[in-house]
């Protein structure tokens, strides 16, 4: 079989009733990540490009509180 | 599609002449005709009443409109035997159809909660009232002893949740019967059932309900004789405000919402009409030939929400009625996501101050921000409808937005409020 | 003969206890400070939080060197039980003791974090709040039982360290008192506007003629404006 190198395109989500306004996930990876004026994360769920996954893994390990996650997009999404 | 048809009341609010009471099962039988409710292992009958709802094309009553025959297949797909829920929690404070629909057709939510237990497996039904509503506890409790006596093949549960604005969203309800905390939380796969503890749950609408035991009596062909071919049926709308005969009406969906207006008997000019629910919308007087069905009112920035309109008269005004109608919503917030914890007391703050004539010249600006901020980050829909709210206030009462932003005092300034906000009850579970 | 003596033993069992406890009182300082989501521009929260994980790692293998060091010198007679079960050895059992405390504390606080993904958020906070306890038990272990500790140098150390951490303590509380009086101004802000009216829900429905069931419009209460007005005040 052919092993037909395939990425796997991942996302970030917050899920909002764990979120306390850490603030972590937004400064490891402001390119997907930004606060609004109290503090909370809003999410931008664009898949995270190769080069920052990475970086959106450690935004997810970071949190105190467990709230953000990547997860795979679905194909066709 | 006949508008004001009589014979849509031949539906849901069928009822005997004569004086008026809730209808015991001998009489509910007279009215309706008879229904016959199999045991939990009748193949033929499940698969038959699945595909009589989904070729009805029944849209959920409980807000979210969400197609029924589609709910029933994540829980059937499961192994654990379900649960049924039925929401009859009726949050919002200008809805009463669930309210007259317990009180006076109890049978007719239960013939169509044991149709749904029959088709999913279940064996236990809880019919969830929320803890201020005694009289429609009192009525269902009647109707499920007659039952118990007659030997249902069903248990039933009658469970009081608190009183709250988001008590009866669907994640909600179902967090309140596991963990007595009316939390909503986020569903990021909705085809996943819902449970309580280990056990499946399905919630749907008392109204909902309603609708499969017509179905089930009459088949789908007959429940699409009424209505649009997106949005078949009736619907049962409260009607409140500037009307002459406020109340519960049931129509044809798609009616258009003058006509359900003047059903109820509009004889005063009027400035909005709020639509859906305090999570719904204003719609201006120009819009009122729109049909009351979640197609035609999505696209004029409404929706469907709960069957709710309140007329608001020419001489009120829609910039206070909205300043009041945020503050309440934001005190009803479950304090678990911070857009909604500070968004929406910052978006009545706005409100307030423009309608004090205090307004900055940023503050519609600022609105604008908030609500594009607020909209979808929540673990439900609590502050989107908020922000659909003041969206279509200030597209509904434009003239007013602007009188308010300048200082200048609107006409409505002393008109009585037409819109009733319950007192405020302690917090759902979590201090913020 | 010993590769190492006693001497060399004890001179390091003190040392590098002092070390433990110096980078302890940092650990602590910088667990106050990343709870209390102090940030700035050029130091992020997040490498605060990764800084107190490491220092209190740090922590710990000089921890391990002095209970080490401390077992292995046959000067005093100290069990392998007595670093972990308090109050269990015959050499200054109070003092020893208070060790064994600290230690089984920072043991806890260790394993929790290891085994964070997997426990709730509740048990590993409460877990990590305990261990708050563990500095002042190891400063007085310190000053109790170190045999440097009427000396002048050791105790203006202990001194810097009681006000390095007592000062970010009381930081703390403050910062913690303002968050909670904006919370609260939030909350009182939300008291709904409501109608003093009796809940229309707690009668039945009336029924009008015919197949219309209504219900009762509930009292007006007044015009909206005053009702605004009203809960202003």
């Amino acid at each position: 079989m052919n092993a037909t190198l395939r990425r796997v395109a991942v996302r970030l989500r917050v899920d909002p009733v764990a979120c306390d306004a850490y603030g972590y996930c937004a400064e490891i990876l402001p390119e997907r990540v930004t606060l609004d004026e109290w503090g909370y994360p809003i999410v931008d769920g664009t898949p995270v490009p190769a080069g920052l996954v990475e970086l959106a893994t450690r935004a997810a390990a970071e949190c105190p509180r467990r709230a953000v996650h990547l997860e795979q997009v679905a194909a066709g999404h | 599609m006949t508008t004001m048809a009589i014979d849509t009341a031949d539906r849901l609010l069928k009822r005997p002449s004569g004086p008026n009471s809730a209808m015991d099962l001998a009489t509910h039988l007279a009215v309706h005709g008879p229904l016959r409710i199999p045991g939990r292992d009748d193949r033929s009958f499940r698969d038959g009443i699945l595909r009589a709802v989904a070729e009805s094309g029944l849209l959920g009553r409980g807000g979210a409109g969400f197609p029924s025959a589609v709910k029933w297949d994540a829980v059937r797909r499961s192994a654990r035997r379900p649960l049924l829920v039925v929401n009859a929690m009726e949050g919002e404070p200008a809805s009463a159809k669930d309210r007259v629909l317990l009180c006076y057709s109890p049978h007719l939510v239960l013939d169509g909660a044991e149709v749904v237990a029959a088709a999913i497996g279940a064996g236990e039904i809880v019919i969830c009232i929320a803890d201020d509503s005694d009289p429609s506890a009192a009525s269902v409790e009647a109707a499920i002893a007659e039952r118990e006596a007659g030997g249902t093949r069903r248990r039933f549960a009658v469970e009081r949740p608190p009183a709250h604005y988001v008590a009866g969203e669907e994640s909600a309800l179902v967090n309140w019967l596991a963990t007595e905390q009316s939390l909503p939380f986020q569903r990021v796969d909705k085809s996943v059932p819902l449970r309580v503890g280990r056990r499946t749950a399905l919630v749907h609408n008392a109204e909902t309900l309603s609708q499969v035991a017509l179905i089930a009596r009459h088949g789908p062909g007959w429940f699409r004789g009424a209505g649009t071919a997106d949005a078949p049926g009736t619907t049962l709308v409260t009607v409140s405000g500037a009307v002459r005969s406020p109340g519960v009406v049931e129509v044809e969906m798609g009616t258009p919402i003058a006509d359900v207006l003047a059903r109820s008997g509009v004889d005063a000019e009027l400035s909005g009409v709020l639509v859906g629910g305090y999570g719904g919308a204003w719609i201006d007087p120009s819009r009122l030939s729109t049909p009351y069905a979640p197609g035609p009112l999505a696209a004029a920035g409404a929706t469907h929400g709960v069957g709710i309109l309140v007329a608001l008269p020419a001489s009120s005004c829609g910039i206070a009625e909205t300043a009041r109608i945020v503050r309440y919503m934001a005190g009803q917030s479950a304090g678990q996501c911070g857009p909604c914890v500070f968004g929406l007391p910052a978006l009545a703050d706005d409100m307030e101050l423009l309608w004090s004539g205090r307004g900055d010249a940023e503050l519609f600006d600022r609105v604008s921000r908030r609500a594009a901020q607020i909209e979808g980050r929540g673990a439900c829909r609590h502050p989107d409808g908020v922000v659909r709210l003041v969206r279509s206030a200030f597209q509904a009462f434009a003239a007013d937005a602007h009188a308010h932003a300048h200082g200048r005092p609107c006409r409505g300034h002393d008109a009585p409020t037409v819109l009733y906000l319950p007192r405020p009850r302690a917090s759902v579970g979590r201090a913020s | 003969m010993l590769a190492t003596s006693s001497t060399t033993l004890w001179y390091s069992t003190r040392a590098t206890g002092i070390v433990a406890l110096v980078l302890l009182t940092a650990t602590m300082v910088l667990g106050i400070l990343t709870a209390g989501r102090v940030r700035t521009r050029s130091w992020p929260a997040f490498a605060q939080a990764d800084l107190h994980k490491r220092v209190s790692i740090l922590a710990m293998v000089f921890l391990a060197i002095h209970v080490l060091t401390a077992i292995l010198d046959t000067y005093v007679h100290l069990g392998w039980a007595s670093i972990v079960v308090p109050f269990s050895s015959s050499y200054q059992p109070f003092w020893t003791g208070l060790g064994a405390v600290a230690v089984d504390l920072m043991i806890a606080v260790a394993v929790s974090s290891a085994l964070r993904q997997r426990i709730s958020a509740r048990t590993w906070r409460g877990i990590h709040w305990v261990a708050y306890g563990s500095w002042p038990v190891a400063m007085a272990h310190s000053l109790g039982e170190g045999t440097d500790a009427a000396k002048l140098w050791m105790d203006a150390l202990a001194a810097v360290c009681t006000l390095a951490v007592g000062g970010a303590l009381a930081w703390r509380v403050a910062d913690h008192r303002r968050a909670r009086d904006l919370a609260a101004r939030v909350g009182a802000s939300t008291r709904a506007v409501h109608d003093p009216a009796p809940a229309p829900r707690s009668a039945a429905p009336t029924l009008a003629d015919g197949n219309q069931p209504t219900t009762e419009q509930p009292h007006r209460a007044g015009s909206a404006t005053r009702l605004l007005e009203k809960d202003r005040q």
